[in-house]
């Protein structure tokens, strides 16, 4: 623990830490541009000087390591001096094109130079000018305001795992290019974006769309993929014009995947803004009293147990339980579910279905090993995790698949169930590499899950880490990962029945009315069944909807969403619903109104205190393991790793335009200008 | 005068063959094994004795460089890596030693070796100098069939493997530690310091970092003793070094002279003198294009060696005399130089990157008459802003020039540029102070 003098303020610092970290901790802001905490240190902008007592020159305080006696000033003359000078250099060839920039009002260059440039320009030569560079659909490119901080290729190279953006050039020809002028072949590409200090690599789909002022700012939840990134939704009127990162270290750090970051536009297309009734296969518009009324008299005309009701991908907790509410109380049912797959769950036990290492727990791991999860597509930012527990500490990893490539290498295995069943029956070399690890992860995908021996195979995966003793206070060597939002609230909430198959009779067309929660993924063929559909967006449910209710997306209402490693975080309501959309809790609160006259719960407040009550007692309750075991017999099949379409993962990427173009870009196809 | 019997690189001019038997009759091989024999403490104790200083410009002590080495091999191997990647405008003596004397370097890397305790010794080959680097390999191979080097080299019990790297043309690749980023194969840039190379250097492990010049003198240091080198030139600024001798004189030439002999001597005897006489002399670069430049008055009395150059505001560098006569436009000059280094200039740190365009930019209009006056001072400050606030020493070297030539020819630059600048200052206030502030202290 080195002592230091910052400004005559003496401070002590852990070990490893660098003199700008010091000097933070007195106290003392320096400026930077390449420094960044969490990517190396590449200590070329040198805007960070600062006086070191016996250097002649100064020093740059983002690569110098504190130690012992140092003293350090960072208020003097001669520090001034040697950052203006600094300033002058980067702004003499950085265009003064502010007003027409992107990045401008939140621009590190423009809030530096207020305090270190000068207002005169001395440069008289003509300024640099640097050619555009296509970084695909999501970046755009104005390589004349580069400052070459490397941040993007230290992000790319380090966090992405992707060496596909570099210098070429040297001296002021230096330019910063993906060499082959294509989209950077990452699903987590645009954080670049944020870490850009100027204006150099900015965000295409906002291009000249607001400033950042005139923006209201609301920290939320993401609700593209089960992770629950931290979010920030900036909203200019009605509009969710972008989403931005929140640090959040035990979840997403301080990136978010493309998805995440992008699929924002599909909020304002193919909205439902108002309730919809179909009369002879069209839609024809309605009124809110008008489509209760009909569902009423569905529901009073057919018997309790015809009824089901499904809730989808990005609902969230509140409407979740109420709709459970809304079965349990008013229809008095239990017919629903949230799952739209065959999928194994036992829920006796809350760790049967969370990631119970954690995502920081990643980084403590030595082993990892994937079944049946490709993890770059189903939880970028957890793969991103995974490759920063490979870079610094070499963790070994094991995929039963090959997936392709995760960025970081990994041993691949056959990919048949028969592998998985030896070693778990300790048979095989990766047994003992199991056995032996101190903290190892299983990570094991929806893909394993929806195989018909799953049950035989959690199990004896389960039952494999139990008796090995890998099952720790501190360590829970269990991992599910889930690839939608909803599905760990969801199951916390209980809406899953494991009596009957209600997807099988679904599909045999069992059910006179179906009751849709912003569930598009369900696959059956629609014979007589009256379908209510409520949701945001015009997707496949609504397609075969006879009613439609419109609902709420993640950014128009206050909700709780669990990720998959069971933390229960917030999303807060940003924008308000379209038209006539309302809340997704209180059109089922307003329905039972109509139905019983009497509604569920009196405001949200109620709704939410009595969702926690729930999810206390159940947390008390054991629920008693019913051991009827069906033990089918093994069957050895090829586990094939099914993911969804990354781009086109739920119904808001779905009407996302800019996914569209990510999609194509990936897919190399070049638009023709006859494609409309 | 150098003597004869005091020259080391007795084969400068290749009148006596570059092979290992021509190299053995003048004494390179002879004795290595006792040498080797003597121990780590001795050779670089002897090292120390002979204030041996690096010649690749910094004249860092050598022998202190060496012992910076951990002492013990830890779980790291240790290298050592011979630069050679002279690419100094005005310097062209590792070549000569590279083709005519590659016996000597082959020999002091096994030395050099031993001493830092490495088995592998990398030498860095400016790509330019092709068929240096293969007159090299053939030396090296020789080494190898007569088992000089490779396994038990020259009998002494030591291992040694020799490869060679060459370079792409980067200049800036003669930096110790971009040397390192481009033998690994990356992008010529140098590293942050701390870490130093002798520590974490070439992948990771503890790394020293040599001149050619340097090492080629080693073999001959201990064979005569730390005393007969330091007995040559004078206190610090010892031993002998190979002068290179350009520009506007009538002979330029190689030559291995004592260290602190008389400028004037050395251009009027080796090099024929300046082309139209002494009287005809303008200005002398003492040490490779980075070195501020010296004036005619200056040059009758200077004497070439580290401190005394220094005292000047100069520095002997890497001893490439560039000699400019009259009939040359000085300011023209410079923002040749000017230029190389904006060529050269890596583009990693921001002072250096943008500096040497804006150096070089201003430097053309000046030559041709078409700056204003105040731009003089702003040029002073320029450099002044790059020098000492960037990562390598690159920043210092382009600066310099510069500077030698505001220090010494500011006369002849405001004179030929006499326009008015567009904005008249109203009284003398420095640049870097935010002027509507002082405006409003004046109201």
């Amino acid at each position: 623990m080195p002592k230091l003098k910052v400004n005559d303020i003496e401070v002590e610092v852990e070990d490893g830490l660098t003199v700008l970290q010091a000097c933070e901790k007195a106290g003392a802001e320096i400026p930077r541009f390449c420094y960044h905490e969490k990517l190396s240190i590449a200590g070329n902008c040198r805007m960070c000087l600062v006086e070191m007592e016996k250097s002649p020159k100064p020093i740059a305080s983002c690569a110098m390591p504190a130690t012992e006696g140092m003293n350090i000033k960072t208020n003097t003359a001669f520090v001034e001096k040697a950052r203006k000078g600094v300033m002058e250099f980067l702004l003499a060839n950085h265009p003064l094109d502010c007003p027409v920039c992107d990045q401008g009002g939140e621009c590190d260059l423009q809030d530096q130079s207020m305090f270190y440039g000068v207002d005169k320009s001395r440069f008289k030569e003509n300024k640099r000018a640097v050619p555009e560079k296509n970084m695909g659909p999501l970046i755009k490119t104005q390589m004349t305001r580069c400052i070459h901080c490397t941040r993007c290729v230290r992000f790319a190279t380090e966090v992405a795992g992707v060496s596909e953006l570099g210098a070429i050039g040297r001296g002021e020809d230096m330019q910063i290019t993906t060499y082959l002028e294509h989209s950077m072949q990452s699903e987590l590409s645009a954080n670049v974006i944020d870490l850009c200090p100027v204006g150099a690599l900015t965000s295409k789909p906002y291009v000249f769309e607001a400033r950042p002022w005139e923006l209201k700012k609301t920290e939320t939840v993401d609700v593209m993929d089960a992770v629950g990134s931290n979010v920030r939704v900036d909203t200019y009127d009605w509009e969710v014009k972008r989403v931005l990162p929140i640090i959040n270290e035990d979840i997403n750090e301080e990136w978010i995947s493309d998805k995440t970051r992008y699929a924002c536009d599909g909020l304002l297309n193919q909205r439902l803004d108002t309730p919809f009734i179909k009369y002879n296969g069209k839609f024809e518009k309605a009124s809110w009293s008008e489509v209760f009324k009909i569902i009423k008299s569905k529901f009073e005309n057919s018997s309790k147990d015809k009824v089901c009701g499904f809730v989808g991908d990005l609902t969230n907790m509140e409407t979740g339980y109420i709709f459970k509410e809304f079965f349990d109380r008013t229809l008095n049912n239990i017919n629903y579910d949230s799952r739209s797959d065959n999928r194994f769950l036992d829920n006796s036990e809350r760790e049967n279905y969370i990631f119970n290492s954690s995502i920081n727990g990643i980084e403590d791991s030595d082993l990892i090993f994937l079944i049946g999860a490709n993890p770059r597509y189903e939880a970028t930012i957890l793969n991103a995790r995974i490759r920063k527990a490979f870079v610094n500490n070499n963790t070994k990893v094991i995929s039963l698949n090959d997936v392709g490539d995760l960025t970081y290498p990994y041993k691949n295995l056959d990919g048949q169930t028969q592998t998985i069943k030896t070693i778990f029956e300790g048979s095989e070399e990766i047994s003992k590499e199991i056995i032996s690890a101190s903290k190892p992860m299983i990570i094991i995908g929806e893909s394993l899950l929806k195989l018909n021996s799953s049950e035989q195979l959690f199990n004896l995966i389960k039952n494999f880490l139990k008796k090995n003793n890998k099952f720790t206070d501190d360590w829970n060597p269990l991992n599910l990962l889930s690839c939608d939002a909803a599905t760990v609230g969801n199951f916390d909430l209980g809406i899953l029945n494991n009596e009957k198959n209600l997807l099988e009779e679904l599909k045999s067309n069992k059910f006179e009315i179906v009751y849709l929660v912003g569930q598009d993924n369900l696959e059956f063929n629609k014979k007589d069944e009256f379908v209510i559909y409520q949701g945001s967006h015009g997707d496949k449910g609504a397609e075969i909807a006879d009613i439609i209710l419109p609902g709420s997306a993640y950014t128009e209402q206050d909700g709780y969403f669990t990720n998959l490693e069971g933390k229960m975080q917030k999303a807060y309501k940003a924008s308000y619903p379209p038209g006539e959309a309302k809340e997704d809790w209180q059109i089922i609160n307003e329905l039972a109104e109509v139905m019983n006259n009497r509604k569920l719960f009196n405001d949200k407040e109620e709704l939410e205190s009595s969702m926690f009550n729930y999810l206390k007692l159940q947390k008390e309750k054991q629920i008693t393991i019913n051991e009827k075991q069906k033990i089918s017999d093994f069957q050895n099949e090829k586990l094939n790793i099914q993911i969804k379409d990354y781009y086109f993962s739920n119904a808001i990427a779905r009407s996302s335009k800019t996914m569209i173009e990510c999609n194509n870009s990936k897919l190399n196809i070049k638009s023709t200008g006859t494609d409309g | 005068m150098l003597k004869d019997q005091d020259r080391i690189f007795k084969n400068l001019y290749n009148d006596m063959g570059a092979d290992v038997k021509s190299a053995q009759k003048r004494g390179d091989w002879v004795n290595t094994s006792e040498l080797i024999a003597k121990g780590r403490d001795w050779i670089i104790n002897e090292v120390k004795d002979s204030q041996l200083r690096g010649r690749g410009g910094a004249g860092f002590p050598t022998g202190l460089k060496w012992s910076f080495a951990p002492k013990e091999v830890g779980s790291r191997p240790h290298y050592l890596v011979i630069n050679a990647d002279e690419s100094e405008p005005g310097t062209c003596k590792d070549r000569d030693i590279l083709r005519f004397e590659p016996h000597k370097l082959i020999e002091g890397c096994l030395i050099a070796s031993y001493a830092v305790q490495a088995h592998a010794c990398y030498i860095y080959i400016r790509g330019e100098y092709f068929i240096e680097g293969q007159k090299l390999q053939s030396a090296i191979d020789e080494a190898y069939e007569k088992n000089l080097i490779g396994k038990n080299a020259a009998g002494t019990g030591w291992d040694l493997d020799i490869f060679i790297h060459y370079g792409a043309g980067a200049y800036i690749c003669g930096e110790e530690t971009a040397l390192l980023e481009s033998i690994e194969g990356k992008k010529g840039q140098p590293r942050l310091k701390p870490p130093f190379p002798a520590l974490i250097g070439l992948y990771g492990c503890p790394t020293i970092i040599n001149n050619v010049e340097t090492i080629a003198v080693v073999p001959t240091i201990l064979r005569r003793g730390g005393k007969w080198f330091s007995s040559l030139g004078r206190e610090k600024n010892t031993g002998t070094k190979i002068f290179c001798i350009s520009g506007n004189v009538n002979n330029p030439c190689n030559v291995e002279e004592e260290m602190n002999i008389p400028l004037k001597e050395l251009i009027e005897v080796h090099a024929g003198g300046v082309i139209g006489g002494w009287e005809n002399l303008q200005a002398v670069i003492p040490g490779g294009s980075s070195m501020p430049l010296i004036p005619k008055e200056k040059c009758e009395t200077l004497t070439m060696d580290f401190d005394s150059l220094m005292a000047e505001k100069s520095g002997l560098g890497t001893a490439g005399i560039v000699v400019i006569n009259k009939d040359q436009d000085i300011i023209k000059c410079m923002a040749r130089i000017a230029r190389f280094y904006k060529h050269e200039s890596c583009g990693q740190c921001t002072p250096c990157r943008e500096g040497s365009g804006w150096m070089w930019r201003m430097l053309e209009r000046m030559a041709k008459g078409e700056a204003t006056k105040d731009e003089v001072d702003m040029l002073g400050d320029v450099t002044n802003q790059i020098a000492g606030h960037t990562i390598c020493a690159f920043g210092e070297g382009s600066s310099w020039p510069v500077q030698g030539l505001l220090r010494h020819f500011k006369k002849e630059i405001e004179e030929r540029n006499n326009l008015d600048p567009i904005v008249q200052k109203k009284n003398n206030i420095p640049y870097l102070v935010d002027q509507h502030l002082l405006d409003k202290k004046n109201a």
